[in-house]
């Protein structure tokens, strides 16, 4: 997975990538599980709802602030 | 040995004629003990009406999200509160994954839209896609966008595209508690069109949307009266923000115990492994339900969720001796 070109680094994500909600109100492990047969849809840095395009064999995230990931 | 496993031993492997709505519900109501023998069946009638031969596809969403229907399982609506956003994938992309699925060794490669039916500005998209897709990649293309036109059927044949899925989704009885916005009917007419056209049809749905088994077995009779090329089976992937996504995943002896009542039904259908696998059976199960009357998967990833990487499934039909489809067996 790429890492979005425009997150400082050192920096940690505020938000889940599944669900939206703060990383720190609680354990995330069911979104984690999620995940494992789901793109993100929600950037962790910023909680924006990405734009997502799944393929085959792969998928890309958008956050128009904090730019793209894929798998 | 049950009384129904020997009907169907006599009525469908020997004569190749499928089970009728009783015969279908005593399978799916068949007890545990007796699911290994009726899946043994299923994949007898399976390689005899169909042989060993496993068709692969890989599917892409042109259209993402923003649809105006409320098919209460479908992260794509536009009236649910999905985190789904509104995405369409560009022509060199879709070009790109026709290619990559290709590269799979897969036949068929299916374009999707999530529409109520396609507009002018979507037509047009496919006309210059599945054109691109045919002068580049040596691939079978198909479609999928909602219900049509009788202009709108004659403009994909005229494109090449050779079959046309519209899933009933579920039972004509229980198709009001899944979607209000459209009739089942509709797509029943939808998919007349297609198959007077000469299109191939490809009709299937969703197990574990809240119907009965009752209706489950209506579902597979309805479907046997299409007698469509293509039978796609999901079992429902719940999906945050839907009004089906608090529902339970079908469990797992029931939806093996589904794919083998489906193949009795029809059995020389393709019947392909499609959604929500990964959940209800995991490896295990997706390897007893290709013993068991599957001859169709869907490889790589859904359309807004992810599946196994294709080279586990086709790992997994090396080990199990069957052969894919080879695209000159379609043409």
């Amino acid at each position: 997975m790429t890492v979005q070109p425009t997150v400082p680094s050192g920096t940690t994500p505020a938000w889940c990538d599944r669900c939206g909600e703060a990383t720190g109100d609680g354990p995330h492990d069911a979104c984690a599980r999620a995940r494992e047969l789901e793109p993100p849809r929600y950037c962790a840095w910023c909680r924006r709802r990405m734009k997502v395009q799944v393929v085959p064999t792969g998928w890309t995230a958008v956050c128009v602030e904090h730019g793209e990931v894929r798998a | 040995m049950p009384e129904i496993l020997d009907q169907a031993r006599a009525r469908v492997l020997g004569d190749g004629v499928g089970l009728d709505e009783a015969g279908v519900l005593a399978v799916l109501t068949l007890p545990d003990e007796h699911l290994p023998a009726a899946l043994q069946l299923a994949h007898e009638v399976r390689m005899r009406w169909c042989g060993p031969e496993v068709e692969v596809e890989g599917i892409v969403s042109l259209k993402t999200g923003g649809c105006p229907e409320d098919c209460h399982f479908c992260s794509q609506s536009g009236l649910f509160t999905s985190p789904v956003r509104s995405v369409w994938l560009d022509i060199p992309s879709l070009v790109e994954a026709a290619k990559q699925t290709a590269a799979t060794g897969a036949t068929e490669f299916c374009i999707v839209a999530a529409v109520r039916g396609p507009d002018a500005r979507l037509m047009k998209q496919m006309r210059e896609g599945v054109a691109a897709i045919r002068a580049e990649v040596d691939i079978q293309v198909a479609a999928s966008l909602g219900m049509l036109t009788q202009e709108q059927v004659d403009e994909l044949v005229d494109m090449g595209v050779h079959r046309y899925n519209h899933n009933l989704e579920t039972c004509r009885s229980y198709f009001p508690n899944v979607v209000t916005t459209h009739t089942w009917e509709e797509r029943w007419e939808t998919l007349r069109m297609v198959r007077d056209s000469g299109m191939e049809v490809c009709c299937g749905g969703i197990l574990g949307l809240g119907e009965t088994v009752e209706q489950r077995a209506e579902f597979a009779a309805q479907l046997a009266e299409l007698d469509p090329h293509e039978v796609p089976l999901n079992f429902l992937n719940p999906r945050p923000g839907t009004p089906l996504g608090d529902r339970p995943v079908v469990e797992g002896k029931d939806a093996l115990r589904a794919i083998a009542a489906f193949r009795l039904a029809m059995p020389r259908t393709l019947l392909r492994y499609a959604g929500g696998r990964e959940i209800t059976l995991g490896d295990l199960g997706t390897r007893d339900g290709l013993l068991g009357g599957v001859n169709a998967v869907i490889v790589g990833n859904y359309l807004t969720t992810l599946g196994r990487p294709a080279s586990d499934d086709l790992a997994l039909l090396e080990d199990l001796k069957m052969p894919v489809k080879a695209l000159s067996a379609t043409l």
